[in-house]
């Protein structure tokens, strides 16, 4: 491996009450690089991205952040590192007393001295980029399910963040929307290059834009494997994924 | 066994909690002092938590001073001392009742107010999310409701206090007929410096507390015992807030006196 791993978890575990949810987390997100988490609901995807994030404390093991020890760091230190972050909840997390332009705005007005001409037009820039500029001023509660997330992404991306972490996109947005949003971050990645981690549903779409393509299953990770190694992957529950998700098709394929 | 363990979670439970309280109250305090400051979150939030009650304290302030007034007239008339009514009203208020009874209005107004909304950014997972783009909750949200609560709470005493002694007069001297002359020289005569320095240092002191508990509340409402769920955690919590904040002003009111007497 040459390209740093900047983001490094060791046999993370977390259980609430009797329910273990994460059972030895090994994964390394690669700098520049995207990583594609997918998984069945529930199985603890968005767990994995909290705990990265430092919401979250596990049990045992250890969440590396840029060298750092993410839930041993002072507040300080935590802070500092997620500056570079880019964050969409899968809820998307908006401000709901907020505008959507005060929602995307946030970020600038409580991060950098910009004056507000220059915050205007970085806002109207990114909500132009996900597609939403016409409601500029609906609240969060005014918008379909689709559009929250759309404002989520452009809150996410308005600092042009190092790192982002995406859970779940594209959820709840129609085909054309989220082919559009793809094309949004592969432009936005090759321009910034930064890296980014997404959980996604979105299989087979999703591996086009993937590097690499980690399988959560059963609480722990089915390897962190290229799109074209892991649909190739003879590991009886990636194969088993790769088939109900993507049909026989591609198994017959390869077999050919 | 079972009762033993069951005092030990509750133990652990307030300790706990006590424990973060404080911090929470370090960090706001921290983040009160620290550089950059914004003016206009102070000033909407001096709106919300000080204009905004300013109707209610003339209300209450007014009717507070007008039955210390009829009490007053009453009890003094007994041993021929109606000429000290205004001096009796005057200190009851500055001392005692001005700042209590107003921070006991502002906790129902204001307090409760902050509590929810705080947890309602807890829990629809606003205050992570501020969080995450490496925005202090505690300077953005809680800061300057601290602030605003320093700067309200003694103009609010302030008003009270002013009114509830018109109202004293209005019913003493315009209803009972008390001696007017006699009012005003009694409050001028025995209200010192120290007596206002003491409702000063009271409503100072209620305004941290006030906001202090409720927005900790909020803030904690997912660590709240119970589990703090949805529109129910929040309400739970806001309840236990209002009562906290309440009780805690009478009892720390209790100690403030005895500590400036
Ligand atoms: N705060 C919590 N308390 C109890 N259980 C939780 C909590 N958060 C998540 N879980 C459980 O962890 C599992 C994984 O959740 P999640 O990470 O949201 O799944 P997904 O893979 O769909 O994102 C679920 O079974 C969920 O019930
Ligand atoms: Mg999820």
């Amino acid at each position: 491996m040459k390209e740093p791993v900047i983001v490094q978890l060791t046999d993370v575990r977390k259980s609430y009450g009797r329910q273990e949810v994460l059972k030895g987390i090994n994964l390394s997100i690669v700098e520049g690089k995207t990583t594609v988490i997918i998984g069945a609901s529930g199985q603890g995807k968005s767990q994995i991205i909290k705990h990265i994030l430092g919401l979250v404390k596990p049990d045992s093991g250890r969440v590396v952040v840029y060298g750092k020890e993410i839930n041993k760091v002072s507040k300080r230190e935590l802070k500092e590192i997620r500056t570079h972050f880019g964050v969409l909840f899968q809820n998307a997390a908006l401000f709901d007393s907020m505008t959507v332009y005060d929602n995307v705005a946030l970020p600038l007005r409580e991060r950098t001295k910009k004056p507000e001409a220059e915050i205007n037009r970085i806002v109207n820039e990114k909500l132009a980029l996900m597609d939403i500029e016409e409601s500029n001023d609906k609240y969060p509660a005014q918008l379909s399910g689709g559009m929250r997330k759309r404002v989520g992404l452009a809150r996410a991306l308005v600092l042009d963040p190092k790192i982002i972490f995406f859970d779940e996109p594209t959820t709840g947005l129609d085909v054309a929307k989220s082919n559009e949003i793809y094309r949004v971050f592969s432009r936005t990645q090759a321009k910034l290059g930064y890296t980014s981690v997404i959980v996604s549903h979105d299989v087979p779409k999703i591996f086009k834009l993937a590097d690499y393509v980690a399988l959560l299953h059963n609480g722990v990770i089915q390897g962190c494997l290229t799109p074209e190694e892991f649909q190739l992957s003879d590991d009886p529950v990636i194969r088993e994924f790769v088939e109900t998700t993507m049909g026989p098709l591609y198994s017959s394929e390869m077999e050919v | 066994m079972k009762y033993f363990e069951k005092i030990g979670t509750y133990a652990l439970y307030y300790v706990n909690e006590a424990g973060r309280m404080g911090i929470f109250l370090f960090h706001s305090a921290l983040n009160m002092v620290k550089p950059p400051y914004k003016m206009f979150p102070v000033i909407k939030q001096t709106y919300i938590i000080g204009t905004l009650s300013i109707f209610v304290i003339l209300f209450t302030g007014a009717f507070t001073g007008m039955v210390l007034g009829l009490q007053g007239y009453h009890t003094l008339s007994k041993f021929g001392a109606e000429g000290l009514l205004g001096s009796a009203v005057s200190l009851s208020l500055i001392r005692e009742l001005g700042p209590v009874l107003a921070a006991l209005m502002v906790t129902g107004r204001a307090g409760s107010a902050m509590c929810a909304e705080i947890g309602v950014m807890r829990i629809s997972e606003q205050i992570d999310a501020l969080e995450c783009m490496a925005i202090d909750p505690h300077k953005y949200i809680v800061a300057p409701k601290f602030i605003a609560g320093i700067i309200s709470l003694p103009l609010l005493t302030a008003i009270f206090d002013v009114v509830g002694i018109f109202g004293g007069y209005l019913v003493g001297v315009g209803l009972l007929g008390a001696n007017e002359g006699m009012y005003f020289s009694s409050i001028y005569k025995d209200v010192d410096f120290n007596d206002v320095y003491m409702g000063f240092v009271k409503s100072l002191c209620f305004g941290v507390l006030i906001v202090w508990i409720c927005s900790a509340k909020g803030f904690f409402v997912h660590l709240s015992r119970g589990g703090g769920f949805g529109a129910e955690g929040v309400s739970r919590v806001t309840t236990d807030a209002v009562v906290l904040s309440s009780v805690s002003i009478l009892v720390f009111d209790y100690f403030l006196t005895s500590v400036l007497l």
